[in-house]
């Protein structure tokens, strides 16, 4: 691999982890979330893909592939939630959707 | 040459994927967030290329930047005006924390990186050209990988079902 070796590829997944974290925290759409959430499954599995080239073993591009399928699905049952929520005339807020608050 | 050339492709790749990063944060409208995060993704892709892994950024584009990037468009243009997300402007206790709590992982993980520096972090093991093939990847899942390939069918069936449920409309749901 004559370029950048896993170290860069790794900050570039931290820093897109902390914005994708910044994201789920300061926003209050639940669709910001979702993507924000998109961003920080991404920057794991690039962390994934550069250990998986860095030791040669496969297995970090199977398990990445894993958390493809995982994040799909979170983004279906999210998006269901989303449009349940619409449907109930609810604020599209996550911070007015409280009433499970403990 | 061709060295300079890799590093250029992944400066671009990575500036892309940055600031396509913060656009989608930080966008008010969701649409042009969704439209921030394709980039983003696509991005992801030509970094995931550079890292051998041809399967995994095909993948990328079909499954994330075509079929659930379309999904999250769809809703947008289902909700409409009620999605616009402006920046609400919450206690600037919690705007603070929140930014310190991101910037402690970043900290954390260049902290852990330099740490760990040298020894199997410094070179790159030497791959064939075959390595996240298609072909590779396929066999591993149907061998070693097996279990974790069927149970990640069952993830997505329960998560189709779950879907379907949230979205089926009651009588009694509907202007509640």
């Amino acid at each position: 691999m004559d370029g950048p070796g896993v170290g860069w590829y790794v900050i570039v997944a931290a820093i897109l982890f902390a914005t994708g974290a910044m994201g789920v925290m300061l926003r209050r759409s639940p669709l910001i979330v979702l993507l924000s959430l998109e961003i920080m499954l991404n920057a794991g599995n690039l962390t994934l893909v550069a250990f998986s080239r860095q030791f040669g073993e496969l297995d970090g591009q199977i398990f990445a592939l894993a958390v493809m399928a995982v994040a799909a699905g979170e983004v279906a049952v999210g998006l269901g939630l989303i449009v349940a929520m619409a449907r109930r005339r609810l604020a599209l807020d996550v911070d007015q959707a409280s009433a499970l608050r403990g | 040459m061709g060295n300079f050339l890799v590093w250029a492709v992944w400066f671009l790749a990575a500036a892309g994927c940055l600031g396509s990063g913060v656009a989608v944060v930080s966008l008010s409208n969701p649409f042009y967030s969704a439209l921030a995060l394709i980039g983003n993704l696509a991005s992801l892709a030509v970094l995931y290329l550079l890292l051998a892994a041809e399967f995994l950024a095909a993948a990328q584009v079909l499954v994330y930047a075509g079929a659930v990037m379309v999904m999250f468009l769809f809703v947008i243009a289902y909700l409409g005006g009620r999605a616009d997300a402006p920046w609400a402007g919450g206690p600037p206790l919690l705007r603070t924390a929140a930014v310190l709590a991101a910037g402690a992982l970043l900290v954390e993980v260049v902290v852990v990186l330099g740490l760990a520096w040298g020894g199997d972090l410094r070179d790159p093991a030497e791959v064939s050209d075959s390595f996240g093939s298609p072909a590779e990847i396929g066999e591993l899942f149907l061998t070693d990988h097996l279990l974790a390939f069927e149970i990640t069918s069952i993830v997505l069936l329960v998560a189709a079902i779950g879907g379907v449920v949230l979205g089926t409309t009651r009588e009694k749901d509907v202007g509640e």
